[in-house]
């Protein structure tokens, strides 16, 4: 296959698909950390994940059309403000069906599923009554688009280095949130013990409230950041919605080390495949392996102990 | 009396009894029946929803779901030719009604509202299905029923039902025209085949190997990626690897947006064209998803372009928008939509019948020098003759047409040795 190539450009083009390995990883962890957070902390399987995501990039669409209409000299940053905008509208929404909707099935699992599922619809719904059922597109900032060249080969796609830093970000924040702030050793504790952690005086219902809101935020977040390489329309979000299953429960639904070490096994695995075979072979080698590994260790890749 | 062994020549006795019909009108002048107007007995003897001022057809599109994005354009279409048909004055002196249905981007749903419009509302004839999985799915139920169905998509051929008008082109029309005009003015002797994985890329792309393999051409790569992918980098390296002249592709959908994103954030800048972009999966509505910035610089092979100028189109385009909004943009299939409902209005004419089957036997032949294309006319084999054009992607979302084939293509639904 690589005979008729030279040495140089076979370098350029592993470095390449290196790179894009590292962009496939990024995307898979932001897109599955809000979720790993709802359903590994709190055991909620949130069908209306994707419609999350897409309320974000939603967001990040009218934030655009307000910068280029009204403040054009300063659309070179609205990115920034379309993803902190994004993060407190999906939040808002979150801890709203957290209080609505979810906060009355935690005893009854299968009903959440059953539940966000009809939530999905009626966002995607919703969207289509407001934006339409076409995708709209959303104008970046110049300074987000093309590449930049190291060499005459290697090309690295600027956006993509931006969405691997807003991951280090984001992942960076969760970090230290669920280890070290206080809300994190509550929703830590609530996750353990959940009588035992009201009986030492923490608010449940207003921890769950809370996780569930920045699980949501997080998925927003990720959406607006979809926004550079990928469709914004009402159904956009089923586009995301397997993968982040699929990371979530490879990684073992309670840890969050495993989430990400889950997104880098499968977005490897996938951009070396994919490299190598087609596009439809590639995920469905991917799928089997999974399928295989889940077979064996049905736990996933991390578990934490915990007393039942 | 004489049996004859031929199959069922039309009887001259019942020729002379519709000809009687015909002129029952003209004698009934105190009857508020217009001399114009033939009378219902005589212009529908299948049943069919048809009254003295009235004619009943079917919409049948996805209003929601992951198709509703594409279907909209077509609907709008349907519904602004059967308002500007009863502007006129309406077919055979009746004005149209339409009875709209939702398929749902769901196949056994399209199925189940086809057997509704043709059973229980007796549609003289359905305007709709996007996909081909739709239209497969209603197939059965138009032949078994025996109702007419105009199919705006361009689509991969292989079929040719009695029961179907194809107004949009079959994968040869598209396709060969547009690989002749990239070998012939760009020079292009390497191609990359891409596509979404469902049949119509696929045989698409086929057809497309085929004819480049004959002109001895090299291919130096296929692929395809699930409806709904995503990530596109890996292939993207693939391609910068392999150095095709030209890019063929045929994604759609969400995976359309992810798919020029990405090219166009790996460095390749379409508007050099090394490598160039071809593809016959792009009109001016996925391009409001895509961004015009995303995508300036890609050709792609169709019949229709909104910023065709002639005479109908502007008329065409000036309409749509009075009715649908200034906004709005109108690709290949909206247009392909639009010819559905007068090409069903001059084959009633020239039958002087709602019949279906004297619809059908009137159908090829017809011609339509109105339509916004240019001129289109029906094979016998049901599809359209058009012509192909090249648009050039500009960054405000439209496309610059850089090339028109001389001749009207013939539709070819079973290419022999594409196969």
């Amino acid at each position: 296959m690589f005979a008729e190539y030279s040495m140089t450009e076979l370098t350029s083009i592993f470095a390449m698909q290196g790179f894009a390995g590292l962009l496939l990883f990024s995307v898979f962890v932001l897109m599955a950390l809000g979720l790993a957070i709802i359903f590994g902390q709190m055991g909620v399987i949130n069908m209306a994940h994707g419609e999350f995501m897409i309320l974000g990039a939603y967001v990040t669409y009218l934030t655009s059309l307000f910068f280029s209409n009204y403040l054009p000299s300063l659309f070179s940053g609205y990115f920034f403000v379309a993803m902190i905008l994004a993060f407190i509208a999906t939040f808002t929404l979150g801890a709203f069906v957290e209080w609505a909707m979810i906060r009355h099935l935690y005893k009854r699992p299968l009903d959440t599923l059953l539940a966000t599922w009809g939530l999905s619809l009626i966002l995607q719904q919703t969207y289509r009554t407001v934006f339409g059922a076409r995708e709209v597109g959303v104008t970046l900032p110049d300074w987000l688009m093309g590449s930049y060249a190291i060499t005459d080969l290697i090309e690295i796609p600027i956006n993509g280095i931006f969405v691997m830093i807003l991951t280090l970000f984001i992942t960076l924040c969760v970090y230290l949130l669920m280890q070290k702030s206080k809300l994190g050793k509550q929703t830590r504790a609530v996750v353990q013990n959940r009588a035992m952690a009201g009986a030492v005086g923490i608010n449940t219902e207003k921890v769950d409230r809370y996780t569930f809101g920045i699980g949501c935020g997080i998925a927003g977040v990720a959406g607006s950041a979809f926004t550079m390489i990928g469709s914004t329309g009402p159904t956009s979000g089923q586009l995301y919605i397997v993968d982040t299953f699929l990371v979530v429960v490879f990684g073992g639904a309670s840890n969050l080390l495993g989430t990400v070490a889950a997104a880098f096994t499968i977005s490897q695995a996938q951009s070396t495949m994919e490299f190598f075979l087609s596009g439809s072979s590639a995920k469905v080698l991917t799928l089997l392996a999974v399928v295989i590994i889940l077979m064996l260790r049905p736990q996933g890749l991390f578990t934490l102990k915990i007393r039942r | 009396m004489k049996i004859s062994n031929t199959p069922r020549p039309p009887s001259k006795l019942r020729r002379r009894f519709v000809k009687g019909l015909v002129m029952l009108p003209a004698a009934m002048l105190l009857s508020n029946v217009t001399l114009a107007t033939p009378s219902t007995a005589d212009v529908n003897t299948t049943g069919l929803a048809v009254t003295d001022t009235t004619v009943k057809v079917g919409i049948l599109h996805s209003i929601t779901g992951t198709m509703a994005i594409s279907e909209t354009g077509s609907v709008q279409a349907e519904k602004l030719a059967i308002e500007q048909i009863n502007a006129m004055g309406g077919i055979l002196g009746r004005q149209i009604e339409y009875t709209q249905e939702d398929g749902a981007s769901d196949w056994p749903t399209f199925a189940e509202k086809s057997k509704k419009l043709l059973v229980k509302d007796k549609v003289a004839a359905v305007f709709g299905c996007w996909t081909s999985a739709s239209r497969k799915a209603v197939l059965p139920i138009f032949e078994q029923y025996n109702g007419m169905l105009y199919y705006p998509t361009f689509y991969e051929g292989l079929e040719q039902s009695p029961n179907v008008i194809y107004t949009g082109q079959e994968a040869t029309q598209q396709i060969i025209a547009g690989i002749d005009w990239v070998v012939k003015n760009k020079g292009a002797k390497k191609f990359f085949l891409l596509g979404s994985d469902y049949i119509w890329p696929r045989t698409s792309n086929k057809i497309a190997r085929k004819h480049i393999e004959k002109l001895g051409l090299k291919v130096v790569g296929e692929e395809y990626y699930p409806l709904g992918h995503t990530q596109f980098n890996s292939v993207i390296n693939k391609i910068k690897l392999k150095k095709p002249d030209v890019i063929y592709a045929i994604v759609v959908g969400g995976s359309n947006v992810a798919f020029y994103k990405q090219l166009k954030a790996a460095g390749i800048d379409m508007t050099k064209e090394k490598p160039l972009v071809l593809t016959i999966s792009v009109t001016e509505d996925e391009i409001l998803g895509i961004g015009g910035e995303n995508i300036v610089g890609a050709y792609a092979a169709m019949k229709y372009f909104q910023s065709l100028t002639n005479d109908n189109n502007e008329a065409f385009v000036k309409a749509f928008k009075k009715r649908w909004g200034d906004d709005i943009v109108i690709g290949d299939v909206t247009q392909a939509a639009y010819l559905g409902p007068w090409l069903w209005k001059a084959a009633v004419e020239k039958a002087g019948s709602f019949d279906i089957d004297k619809i059908r036997k009137a159908s090829p032949g017809i011609e339509l020098t109105t339509a916004p294309e240019g001129y289109v006319r029906i094979h016998p084999n049901h599809h359209l003759w058009s012509k192909t054009r090249i648009g050039h992607a500009r960054s405000d979302g439209q496309y610059d047409i850089v090339f028109e084939t001389d001749e009207l293509i013939e539709p070819d639904p079973f290419p022999k040795g594409y196969q």
